[in-house]
């Protein structure tokens, strides 16, 4: 955008933006305060913001109580598992809809993103007794296999309007020059799409990261993640505010750290420019 | 070696004809130009050569072997396209060297054919770039010396230089006609520029909708078009194609001369004509007229010439240069 700004202008944007990053931030960033402060004073009213008797007793007290570390461990496992093959299928299943695409491909396409619009209760019964009859309860491959069927069409989709802005010429040129379908994916197409591969990992990582609804129902110890350490803390005693924040601070730190790290990935685009 | 033979191929995307009914055969080490209008299917007619895309129904024969249902990268054929189509996330180097790596050569010889290639195309100094590091003319380069590397048995050239500048694009012709010289190599070049078919061609196909409307060397294009189409697409400035009396006095439908083959005149002549425009090139000037049998027509005269817009002048055409057509708009004995 070649539009002229003024000083005063860009000094009123960078406000709302900081003000409206404050305010989406907020809601973690009091989870995190919280954390640190006595059960009384996460109660108090008014809210103590910064003056409060910082602590890390609840931190102690969540490792007391549940295995924190093999808890991240399934997570960690599950997200990236279910990113690794779910990405393996996806990859091929874009370059066909991209670069070979018949009349139904469209079709395809929506009907792919219609199944994530059905609520995961309509099929708990279902998948549970599969899993029930399949030994898959409280499995990594289990949860980890239907984490990556649920964010499949996410993944083909985005990947999908990745792969449609290479130019189609370029994988042709691969061909002329004799490569196999193969070797065009892992050669050319993959190493073009890195940007756009990345933030898909990324925000498929998330997602199964989060995933709460099926981990919650089909594990309990040995696959269980961190969203299921959360859980465990709400109910039984009552609501310990404290307790429950450091629990969550822990659970969603690795992904914040990612995130944070892979930001610059992100937006780094290293693919156009051989195509006029 | 590389002869290729096109048998009655046809292409049709649905019910849309594209390519209808094409044979000829390039010979081997023939450098041959498809050329006609944007749409007339000659770029489709090439990707079927490379076999980027399928034939409908017909033969492709490539050293008199049907490839019709081969892969492209198994017929042995280097394409250099319009938009170079280089990776950009490759150096020169193993951009040149992609082909050679994907048919398992050692790396010995691979170094070696690269730096031959490079060499050759002025290249060695940039080996370690990658494309948006160079230029458009460096661009195309390096998609020659990807092209060059595998020994192909032909080139396929896909409008290389309507991405270049005027003076860039005469460099590159003459870098292309070179390469043709030392290779020796079937070369295919389809281009929508009638100047570069006739410049760089031994033979010129030229298409319209989907056909071919003639094949021949530059000059018996120029000289025998077999119809209007053709004798309106080879030659600049077009010929003028004149119909009612003065065809009619000549037993055809319409005739046509091209504007260098006409006698000009300021005192006596065939056709009386006022003078519109004329464009000083220098080397020539074009002088646009409008006569009252035959219309608008542009004469071509050699060096500089002193005609004013609305003077009274007199066109003739040479006999012996004159094309006859029928009213199908075929070329007459």
């Amino acid at each position: 955008m070649a539009l002229k700004q003024s000083t005063s202008q860009r000094v009123t944007m960078s406000v709302i933006a900081w003000l409206v990053a404050l305010l989406i931030f907020f809601p973690i960033l009091w989870m995190f305060l919280t954390s640190f402060k006595t059960e009384a004073d996460a109660y108090a009213i008014p809210p103590k913001f910064l003056f409060f008797h910082w602590t890390t007793d609840n931190y102690a007290e969540v490792q007391s109580r549940v295995d924190y570390v093999r808890h991240a461990i399934n997570s960690i496992v599950l997200s990236v598992g279910a990113n690794v093959a779910g990405l393996l299928l996806a990859i091929p299943a874009a370059w066909s809809m991209a670069f070979a695409p018949t009349k139904r491909t469209k079709d395809l396409l929506m009907w792919m993103l219609s199944t994530k619009m059905m609520p995961g209760a309509g099929v708990f019964m279902a998948i549970y007794f599969l899993y029930l009859r399949g030994h898959l309860l409280d499995s990594l491959w289990g949860v980890g296999f239907l984490l990556m069927i649920i964010n499949l069409p996410i993944i083909v989709w985005m990947l999908y309007t990745y792969f449609k802005e290479i130019p189609v010429d370029i994988l042709e040129a691969a061909r002329m020059d004799g490569a196999s379908l193969r070797n065009e994916i892992i050669y050319v197409l993959t190493p073009m799409a890195v940007p756009g591969i990345a933030s898909t990992m990324l925000l498929s990582v998330i997602l199964s990261w989060n995933e709460a609804f099926w981990t919650l129902n089909l594990t309990n110890v040995n696959a269980a993640p961190l969203t299921n350490m959360i859980a465990s803390f709400s109910s039984p005693e009552g609501d310990f505010w404290a307790l429950l924040s450091a629990a969550s601070v822990l659970a969603i730190a690795p992904i914040l750290i990612i995130g944070w790290f892979s930001q610059r990935q992100l937006v780094r685009g290293l693919t156009f420019g051989a195509v006029k | 070696m590389g002869s290729i033979e096109l048998k009655n191929v046809r292409k049709d995307f649905g019910a849309i004809s594209v390519i209808n009914d094409v044979s000829f055969k390039v010979d081997d080490g023939e450098f041959t130009v498809f050329v006609g209008p944007s749409g007339c299917g000659k770029s489709t007619l090439l990707r079927l050569i490379a076999g980027l895309e399928d034939i409908s129904s017909g033969q492709i024969l490539i050293d008199g072997k049907d490839v019709s249902n081969v892969g492209p990268a198994q017929r042995g054929l280097s394409m250099v396209f319009q938009s170079y189509a280089l990776y950009p996330h490759m150096t020169v180097r193993n951009n040149i060297a992609f082909a050679l790596k994907m048919a398992k050569q050692p790396k010995k010889v691979i170094d070696e054919k690269v730096k031959k290639a490079a060499a050759i195309l002025n290249l060695t100094d940039y080996l370690e770039r990658r494309p948006r590091q160079l230029s458009g003319g460096q661009r195309q380069r390096v998609a020659i010396g990807r092209a060059i590397v595998r020994e192909p048995a032909a080139f396929l050239f896909d409008e290389p230089l309507s991405n270049l500048d005027a003076a860039l694009r005469v460099q590159m012709r003459l870098e292309i006609g070179d390469l043709h010289q030392n290779l020796k190599t079937t070369m295919i070049y389809v281009t929508h520029d009638q100047v570069e078919a006739m410049t760089m061609a031994d033979k010129i196909v030229v298409l319209n909708k989907g056909a071919v409307a003639q094949i021949g060397s530059p000059l018996e294009l120029y000289n025998k078009p077999n119809g209007l189409f053709v004798a309106r697409f080879i030659g600049s400035p077009t010929m003028n194609i004149i119909s009612g009396a003065p065809a009619a006095k000549r037993n055809a439908a319409s005739i046509g001369i091209r504007p260098e083959h006409v006698e000009f005149s300021t005192t006596a002549g065939e056709w009386p004509c006022k003078v519109r425009l004329s464009e000083h090139l220098g080397a020539d000037t074009f002088v646009y007229v409008e006569g009252a049998a035959t219309g608008p027509l542009t004469v071509r005269l050699e060096g500089e010439a002193p005609v004013e817009p609305g003077q009274a002048v007199y066109v003739t055409p040479k006999e012996n240069r004159l094309h006859r057509f029928d009213k199908d708009g075929r070329s007459l004995a």
